[in-house]
């Protein structure tokens, strides 16, 4: 092959893959997509990931490219006769040199992504998740300063999915839709409902296994341990519904845990989070009266 | 036992012992005890390929349709700790058997009966490990990483850790023999760095099978104590700390990996310069990266942990150690592409698997390297992207080349040639239908499809199809491989000549094919121009 040859191939191949990976803007998941989500959030790996793949990209190109040409060149049935050498230091060091160079640039960069990524400060609000076997637990712990007073709840895979996904249920899994989108076991009953353009700290724990949130769109996952406070952050910067899944096997239902992130505008975020706390109050106060005075009703 | 062990030495060119049971059973001789652990380890890869093919089945289309997803787990667990335990180890350990007393010239393991006893154990080890799917409970399902609490909430962890308790016995008695064997048995003038590059590469590996094992079977049996007798090392409701069982479990899970590939990278470093008819190039800088990557090995173990949530200073660092890998991994495919450069090359199925293997296994090297970048790992880490790296690197790199090896010594292990059209059939049809079943999982996990799920969401669809496609495919074509091995053993006209291939080079060429039942009662002369990398000189 020569030299033009090389060039054209490298480009042909560089025109395929920058159609394959180019301009990737998926939220979810869609049918067939190729890449990683370029994410919601202020923080993500998407061009450290880009810049990774097409590092691998061109050295495979390289030393593949080398490879076939020798395949090609050098066959014995070409009337290749081997050359003696087994040995060139100066080749060896040249080999050596240059992906330590690479990898020292992919280092700068992945280690920046690191230090924003475990920068939690200045959060303007709290959520803590808790995994369950098989369930998530969202509490809202502060917003912009004040505690929140007793909301939370559980969030579990809706109804749907869930009798589609016994064995043998005969049900078809493409029919499990919101709007057009396929949801299913990507949709729960309650989703997490969190404020866009607003530093959210997680804080992330185990009930009972280790479990692992993960929302693509978010740039992140994290497992949440028993017994230990595991913490990340997310700024989402556009509303809409973003979905994920437990990422750490957690038993027989790990794949029937997702998970749902509404990011909603602040002040539509307020709103919802005023009827939170006024209904939780109001089921307290019912308790309380419960408690006193047993009624049969249960406003709940 | 004592007359059947000193038998040996009082009649010289005898052949195996006559009576099944005798020679099989009570063996001592490192060829036959090689052909065991071989055979094992085969019928161990068609029952973990088995589980693999139900995971594939169940994941064909959205929906559950064949299995329960606890079974599902089950199989995902199964699947790991019988490839890895039962068919990739002990096949590395079979080809040591045969070929490292051949290679240095040593008419014997150095200890012959604990090569017995280390063999014997697998059957028994497995046989208990594979009876808990049929037992009230099942089998484990929390992943062969077995993190807790998941992994103490099956019914079968004691049999299970029982099972790991003497598969590592097993490793290590396997390691110290091969380690005693390449120090102290090797042929006057077969120095240290005249050894060939396979037997460099076990002599490593088996260190690290000595120094990791221990700690597997530390980690597994406080995981037995947690359960049965009231501690709390990972109980946090009792002040212990989970994570404390993913450290150790990953202190001896990274260097495990490199035990499945650094023998690996010693075959493909025999199998290349045979058909290049050309030394490998850069003898020392190869010897020299494997023992770099193997010390690597134990500084790494964190970047399986990256989601965990570890101080940034740790992630820092893990991340750091394992870019690292990549330089001396590096210069192994650099070199093992110069060997081919300037060579006279010919493609029977040995060599195919071999350059399959560098093609194929950088391809997963790259993905490593790409996991290795912390911030995207948060991203790729628990899903098919890991998936399809770690079989990458396991299927395509340390399976082919144990497949390579099989039909490169082959003829010097049966005395006849393989079919070499059904090799070359065996070759691309394995070749092409892994690369269906793999390179999808990909994007699946791009996606943001996670492992170990039975089930999955519509968008996932079609990937999941092609790759279950690719499954049976690859599947099915190992059955080709089965025939090919039968069909060499005891059908095969074709004698094979003692030097079977023409560029091979090394001592295990100069003995007649089949190896007779005793080789090199007197020690071998070396000749520098007969080893396998030619002179070494600076």
């Amino acid at each position: 092959m020569t030299s033009g040859g090389i060039r054209r191939s490298v480009t042909a191949w560089a025109a395929t893959a920058c159609a394959l990976f180019g301009g990737a803007a998926w939220a979810n998941p869609e049918p067939d997509q190729l890449n990683m989500t370029k994410g919601a959030s202020e923080w993500s790996p998407y061009a450290l990931h880009m810049v990774g793949l097409w590092v691998c990209v061109v050295i495979g190109i390289l030393v593949f490219g080398a490879m076939f040409i020798a395949m090609f060149r050098f066959r014995k049935s070409r009337g290749a006769v081997a050359e003696k050498w087994s040995h060139s230091t100066k080749l060896e060091l040249i080999w050596t040199i240059i992906p330590v160079i690479i990898l020292i640039v992919l280092a700068k960069l992945a280690t920046n992504g690191l230090v924003t990524f475990a920068d939690t400060t200045g959060s303007e609000m709290t959520v803590k998740v808790t995994g369950y076997q098989w369930k998530w637990r969202y509490d809202y712990v502060d917003y912009k300063g004040k505690a929140v007073d007793q909301v939370g709840f559980m969030s579990k895979l809706e109804e749907s999915s869930d009798r589609t996904r016994q064995l043998k249920s005969n049900m078809d899994p493409t029919k499990v839709q919101v709007d057009g989108y396929n949801t299913y076991l990507l949709d729960v009953d309650k989703p997490l409902v969190v404020p866009i353009g607003t530093k959210i700290r997680f804080v992330i724990v185990g009930g009972d296994v280790i479990h692992s949130w993960w929302v693509p769109a978010l740039g992140w996952k994290m497992d949440a341990i028993p017994g230990i406070v595991n913490s990340a952050w997310t700024n989402i910067k556009e509303p809409g519904v973003y979905r994920g899944q437990c990422a750490e096997l957690c038993g027989q239902d790990h794949g029937f845990m997702p998970i749902v992130v509404k990011a909603v505008p602040k002040a539509e975020f307020e709103q919802w989070l005023t009827t939170q706390q006024d209904e939780a109050k109001a089921a307290k106060a019912a308790a309380q009266t419960a408690q006193t005075a047993p009624a049969p009703a249960n406003q709940g | 036992m004592a007359h059947a062990a000193t038998h040996d030495d009082h009649h010289e060119h005898h052949g195996a012992p006559k009576n099944f049971f005798q020679r099989w059973v009570m063996s001592t001789n490192h060829k036959d005890i090689g052909t065991l652990y071989l055979v094992f380890s085969l019928l161990m890869f068609f029952i973990g390929g088995s589980f693999a093919m139900v995971i594939r089945a169940e994941l064909f289309k959205p929906g559950m349709q064949l299995v329960q997803p606890y079974f599902f787990n089950e199989m995902t667990t199964m699947h790991a700790l019988v490839m890895i335990f039962g068919a990739i180890m002990p096949a590395f350990v079979g080809l040591a058997n045969w070929m490292v007393p051949l290679m240095v010239g040593a008419p014997d393991m150095a200890l012959p009966r604990m090569n017995n006893l280390s063999f014997w154990i697998l059957p028994f080890a497995f046989t208990l490990m594979l009876s808990t799917l049929f037992m009230p409970g099942g089998g484990p399902a929390g992943g062969w990483t077995m993190y807790p609490p998941l992994s103490l909430q099956g019914e079968s962890t004691a049999y299970v850790i029982f099972a790991i308790h003497l598969m590592g016995i097993s490793s290590i008695m396997g390691a110290i023999n091969i380690i005693a064997t390449i120090l102290n048995m090797r042929a006057p003038g077969m120095d240290l760095l005249k050894m060939p590059v396979f037997v460099w590469s076990w002599l490593i590996t088996a260190f690290l099978l000595i120094a990791v094992m221990p700690v597997l079977a530390g980690a597994v049996t406080m995981l037995l104590t947690d359960k049965y007798f009231g501690t709390n090392f990972f109980n946090a409701a009792g002040g212990g700390d989970p994570v404390l069982y993913q450290h150790i479990f990953w202190f001896f899970g990274h260097p495990e990996v490199y035990i499945m590939i650094l023998p690996a990278f010693g075959i493909v470093s025999e199998i290349i310069p045979t058909f290049a008819r050309k030394p490998i190039f850069g003898y020392r800088a190869m010897v020299f990266a494997i023992a770099s990557i193997a010390f690597l090995s134990f500084i790494v173990w964190a970047h399986h942990m990256f989601a965990v949530g570890l101080p940034m200073g740790a992630e820092i660092f893990f991340m750091y150690a394992t870019m690292l890998i990549a330089v001396p991994t590096g210069v192994k495919v650099f070199n093992w592409v110069s060997t081919m450069w300037g060579g006279s090359m010919t493609f029977e199925t040995p060599m195919l698997f071999a350059i399959a293997f560098v093609i194929l296994f950088t391809i997963g090297g790259f993905s490593g390297l790409m996991l290795a970048l912390a911030p995207a790992d948060f991203q790729y880490h628990d899903t098919y992207f890991v998936v399809a790296h770690f079989h990458y690197v396991l299927v395509t790199g340390a399976a082919f080349s144990i497949i390579a090896a099989a039909y490169y010594w082959l003829p010097k292990w049966s005395g006849h040639m393989y079919n070499e059209t059904w090799g070359k059939i065996h070759f691309w049809s394995s070749v092409i239908s892994v690369n269906v079943l793999f390179f999808p999982q990909h994007f699946l996990g791009l996606a943001g499809m996670p492992r170990r799920i039975p089930d999955y969401n519509v968008a996932f669809a079609n990937f999941n199809m092609i790759s279950s496609i690719g499954g049976f495919w690859f599947g099915a074509s190992q059955l080709i491989f089965l025939g090919v091995i039968i069909h060499c053993v005891w059908f095969s006209k074709k004698k094979a000549a003692d030097r079977s291939w023409e560029g091979a080079k090394g001592l295990e060429w100069t003995v007649p094919s089949p190896a007779p039942h005793h080789t090199f009662d007197v020690p071998p002369v070396i000749h520098d121009d007969e080893l396998a990398h030619g002179h070494v000189e600076d």
